[in-house]
């Protein structure tokens, strides 16, 4: 950590939004995480998509568990709502909190240990319901806060600083998104912002549940040679599949896509995402041939990375139960209670 | 791009904005630091060492450093650098016995240095210590040249003036005042072992239009100051025209009003913004209501009945280009304006009447002779320049950083050793890391705005002519002022072998100077950085290849703020911040026996 955080001093030249901010203006206060963590450079990523998203600090919600991940929120849009929950318990906080109010953008920053092991029955629940949220999932394959035993993401083989390698199967959170049925999936590394911003504005933007499964190294209990979630490791085994280019909505496409490799895909905002396909053979709108891809990748050892899935067409928590779109601290009290007379009604029902 | 090569001390040294710009390359985030520990003398000493006169220049230094501080890159306005020198020299304790000391025996070699003003004072300096024995030859009856008889002493007053030079002259020089040296070639068969010329640029440029010879009153701009630090002159009509709007007027402008002028205008044929005066003097002659009218070209004197009672002007009307170019200007009217006396501060010409032509030194064009920029030597040997008499006028610490040249080239000429071949600059590089999130240096960024200087109020200031106007700043100004400084002296020094390309440098960075990206032309590069480095005086610092990825690091110098971050967020100690201290080689250096200069401060 720093004793001194990082002064107000800005390039002279620094480009504001649609808001007047800068991408200062998104900051949170200073980092108390290990030098060199990969988490910061997600939370520099998510500094960077809400800034050119031109997201409203109030109008964000940071959502989180417990662990060094778990911490980030902390470090970014200070302005914003924010939400620290207990231990594994962060997606079921951001339903409540979504159930009360859908017209915040929901930001879950969540750790390898707090979605996959104590909190994977949660994280598998909200993605169920297709709980309209950007979950992020910093994953390191170790327990960084309480000072890196393996985690459920840990793969067979990786070596731990001291004592054994890890025996057990890994949990790969993204084929289990995929089985369950999610709608957006991608995975990328903190290393690598140019192919991470854009995923992130993606499942900002997606209706539903959208994960980002990021590759973010424990640069202090998991970065020596023999572990399989290092930078170096990460930068030899890692292969980019479909990036993903995110078009706000009534912006032009400035690129030129060669056919055939590019696919836009069309969001309920109206913003688009140009899938650009690295390898021409992958289908990221087939569930079973994304799910035979990724297994086959996975056992030759490699990092796939991009945006694996996307599925636009389900809808989210509200609309599966057509809820109201009005947050419920707007919702005059009269219609939210039914009032005395009422309410003994219903109880007497219950007699 | 190819890696940087830190090793070549220009490097590091250019990153030091303000001690480049300095002609004497004065270590100024070494002293403000000294200045913020308390450590006046030390300050002093620093000083000392390549400016001479830092109780002086601590209030009439033309400042170069100050528009090349990098402070007024990231926000509006400069350190305080010019202000703080004087902080260093106002508390001061005894330094007497850090002085240069006088020789203890005589070397045998003769100098003569001509005119006592700074460059030769400077030269002095070098020199005495190392047992050369010293003749300043000056026609006034005192010391300081256009310091004293030119500079009002409500900017500088006398006594910083007398203490200064007398440090020099204890040295065992001999000073022979009243004494014009009126011929170089008589001069010459004194058998000197080397001549130094020191007499500046003494000519004050006169104004050929009608009336000129036909009144009194008009006056030319460095005689008449000159007379007035002399005591000729004591008094001035009540309207004053000064023309032209360079430094001079602006100490003739403050001077008239200090002898009794009501309204004093300076006349300025150009618009703002091509003024020659610099903005601090500008501001300081308007706090004191003097009235600056542009556009006005001077075309003639109103004589009536054989008294100077007006001058007329051209009315004038400029085009700027969009590269802020101005033209030569259209006479849209004219303008005749009542006054009393006229001064004419327009320029500065170099005048060797005493120099014959036929003894080896060479004229050029403009009548100046020709001096090699290195070595400070004319096309006859053993004669060498410096100060305004070497390439025209200029200021107080180039005549100061000429002297310092020609006291190197003086002694390698007196001891047959080759003038070009001079000892290099060096730099030395030391990291300031203290502990995990410890420096030795206040790396945090001060958002404090530049400090104002206090003045003495504008009815007392005009009782006498000799109050200092300037009191100096307050012990609270001077501990702001300091932090204000981004030490640019504390370099980042990039090991790329221990970089995992986290990228947490680059995320920390307040000011978007690094990048992590694939290597290409420089110019090319500039475009594709965290923020486009626009600034093309100011280097890229290039990495190695990096190990995992074969990408490079690139550092745009520009906005550095030396807050150490980088270094502090490196998991691996790839960013270091290391302080650079650059060593400029002086006389004694060259004279010392092993050639090893003085070791810098730890
Ligand atoms: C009005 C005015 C204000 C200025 N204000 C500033 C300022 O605020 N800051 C700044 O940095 N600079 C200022 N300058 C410029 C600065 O004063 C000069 O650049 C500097 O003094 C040059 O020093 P020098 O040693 O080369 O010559 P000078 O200071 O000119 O000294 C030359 C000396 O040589 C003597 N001399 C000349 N000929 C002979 C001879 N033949 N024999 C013997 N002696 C001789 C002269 O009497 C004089 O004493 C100002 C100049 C003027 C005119
Ligand atoms: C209920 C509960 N059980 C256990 C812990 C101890 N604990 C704190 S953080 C953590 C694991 C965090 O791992 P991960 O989510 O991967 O975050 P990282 O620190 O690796 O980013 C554990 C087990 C706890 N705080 N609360
Ligand atoms: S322990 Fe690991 S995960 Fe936690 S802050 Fe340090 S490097 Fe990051
Ligand atoms: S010291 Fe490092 S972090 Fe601070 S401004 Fe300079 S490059 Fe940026
Ligand atoms: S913080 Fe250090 S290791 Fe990380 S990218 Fe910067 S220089 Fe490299
Ligand atoms: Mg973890």
């Amino acid at each position: 950590m720093s004793y001194i955080s990082k002064p107000k001093v800005a390039h002279p030249g620094i480009p504001r939004n649609k808001l007047g901010l800068t991408v200062r203006d998104y900051e949170g206060v200073i980092s108390t995480l290990c030098a060199g963590c990969g988490h910061d450079s997600v939370t520099a990523a998510i500094v960077q998509a809400v800034f050119e998203l031109n997201v409203e600090p109030h109008m964000l919600a940071k959502m989180s568990g417990i662990g060094c991940s778990s911490k980030t929120p902390a470090y970014f849009v200070s302005q914003s709502h924010g939400f620290n929950s207990v231990h594994g318990r962060m997606p079921s906080v951001t339903t409540g909190a979504n159930a009360a109010n859908r017209k915040l953008t929901y930001i879950g920053v969540s750790g390898d240990g707090d979605s996959l092991s104590i909190g994977a029955g949660q994280f598998v629940h909200a993605i169920r319901r297709n709980l309209n949220m950007c979950y992020i999932i910093e994953n390191n394959g170790v327990y960084g806060l309480t000072k890196g035993q393996f985690s459920a993401s840990a793969d067979i083989g990786s070596k731990p600083k001291k004592g054994l390698p890890n025996q057990q199967e890994p949990i790969d959170p993204v084929s289990t998104a995929l089985s369950l049925g999610a709608t957006y999936i991608a995975r990328s590394f903190s290393g690598d912002k140019e192919q991470l911003v854009p995923l992130i504005q993606g499942a900002l933007s997606h209706d539903g549940f959208a994960l980002v499964d990021v590759i973010s190294p424990c640069v202090t209990f998991n970065d020596h040679e023999g572990s399989t979630k290092s930078y170096a490791h990460t930068r030899e085994f890692y292969h980019h599949v479909v990036d993903a280019d995110y078009i706000a909505p009534a912006e032009e496409i400035k690129t030129q896509y060669d056919k055939g490799a590019a696919m836009p895909v069309e969001l309920h905002d109206g913003s688009k995402i140009i899938l650009r396909k690295i390898d021409d053979e992958y289908d990221p709108t087939s569930r079973a041939a994304a799910f035979k891809y990724l297994r086959e990748r996975f056992n030759a050892g490699e990092i796939i990375t991009g945006l694996l899935y996307i599925d636009d067409s389900r809808k989210e928590m509200h609309d599966l139960m057509g809820n109201i779109d009005t947050p419920l601290a707007q919702y005059p009290l009269e219609k939210l209670h039914p009032g005395k007379a009422e309410l003994k009604k219903i109880l007497a029902r219950y007699r | 791009m190819k890696p940087t090569d830190t090793s070549n001390p220009e490097y590091f040294h250019k990153v030091v904005d303000c001690q480049w710009a300095c002609p004497a390359h004065t270590d100024v985030p070494e002293y403000i630091r000294l200045i913020a520990q308390g450590r006046f003398s030390d300050a002093y000493i620093e000083n000392r060492k390549s400016n001479v006169f830092p109780g002086i220049l601590g209030r009439v230094c033309d400042r170069p450093c100050e528009p090349a501080c990098r402070r007024g890159r990231v926000e509006e306005r400069p350190v305080a650098i010019c202000r703080l020198k004087r902080v260093a020299s106002d508390h001061r304790g005894d330094i007497t016995d850090r002085l240069p000391k006088p020789a203890e025996k005589s070397n045998g070699k003769k100098v003569a240095l001509i005119g006592a003003g700074c460059a030769s004072l400077t030269v002095a300096n070098d020199l005495a210590p190392l047992g050369y024995d010293i003749t300043i030859f000056e026609a006034l009856d005192t010391t300081g040249g256009l310091m004293r008889t030119n500079i009002p002493q409500f900017r500088l007053p006398p006594e910083v003036l007398d203490e200064e030079i007398g440090y020099i002259l204890d040295l065992g020089v001999d000073l022979k005042l009243n004494h014009r040296i009126e011929s170089m070639k008589e001069l010459l068969d004194e058998n000197y072992d080397a001549v130094f010329v020191g007499t500046g640029a003494p000519k004050g440029k006169n104004l050929e239009i009608p009336g000129r010879y036909d009144s009194d009153n008009i006056h030319i701009g460095i005689d008449w100051l000159e007379s007035v630090a002399f005591e000729h002159v004591d008094s001035i009509g009540e309207n004053v025209l000064i023309i032209g709007v360079g430094n001079t007027a602006m100490d003739c402008c403050r001077t008239s009003l200090r002898l009794g002028a009501k309204s004093v205008k300076v006349m300025a044929r150009k618009p703002r913004g091509f003024f020659k005066a610099s903005d601090w003097e500008l501001e300081d002659a308007e706090e004191e209501n003097v009235d600056i009218v542009v556009n006005h070209s001077p075309k003639e004197f109103v004589i009536e009945d054989g008294k100077l009672v007006g001058m007329t002007f051209e009315l004038m009307e400029y085009n700027i280009d969009e590269n802020g170019r101005i033209d030569r200007g259209t006479v849209i009217g004219e303008e005749t304006f009542p006054c009393d006396d006229v001064i004419l501060a327009i320029g500065q010409d170099n005048a060797f009447p005493w120099i014959e032509r036929d003894i080896g030194i060479e004229f050029n064009e403009w009548d100046c002779p020709v001096v090699d920029e290195q070595t400070m030597m004319c096309s006859h040997d053993g004669i060498f320049f410096g100060g305004d008499s070497a390439f025209g006028p200029k200021n107080i610490i180039w005549a100061v950083a000429h002297g310092h040249e020609a006291a190197i080239s003086i002694h390698k000429y007196c001891y047959d050793e080759d003038l070009t071949d001079r000892l290099p600059v060096g730099i030395n590089l030391s990291s300031q890391k203290m502990g995990m999130h410890e420096w030795s240096y206040s790396n945090d960024y001060d958002p404090s705005a530049r400090r104002l200087m206090p003045h003495v109020d504008l009815k007392e200031r005009f009782k006498k002519l000799d109050i200092e106007v300037e009191l100096g700043f307050t012990p609270e100004q001077t501990l702001q002022e300091v932090e204000r400084c981004l030490n640019c002296d504390i370099q980042t020094v990039f090991a790329a072998k221990l970089c995992i390309e986290c990228d947490a440098c680059i995320d920390i960075c307040p000011v978007n100077c690094l990048t992590i990206t694939a290597n290409g032309d420089e110019a090319d590069l500039r475009t594709r950085l965290s923020a486009p480095a626009q600034n093309l005086e100011q280097a890229l610092y290039v990495s190695e290849d990096l190990p995992q990825t074969g990408r490079v690091m690139v550092k745009d110098e520009d906005l550095c703020v030396h807050c150490g971050l980088c270094a502090e967020r490196c998991p691996t100690g790839a960013w270091d911040m290391q302080k650079s201290t650059v060593l400029i080689p002086y006389a004694q250096d060259e004279a010392a026996d092993d050639q090893t200069r003085e070791a810098p401060a730890a």
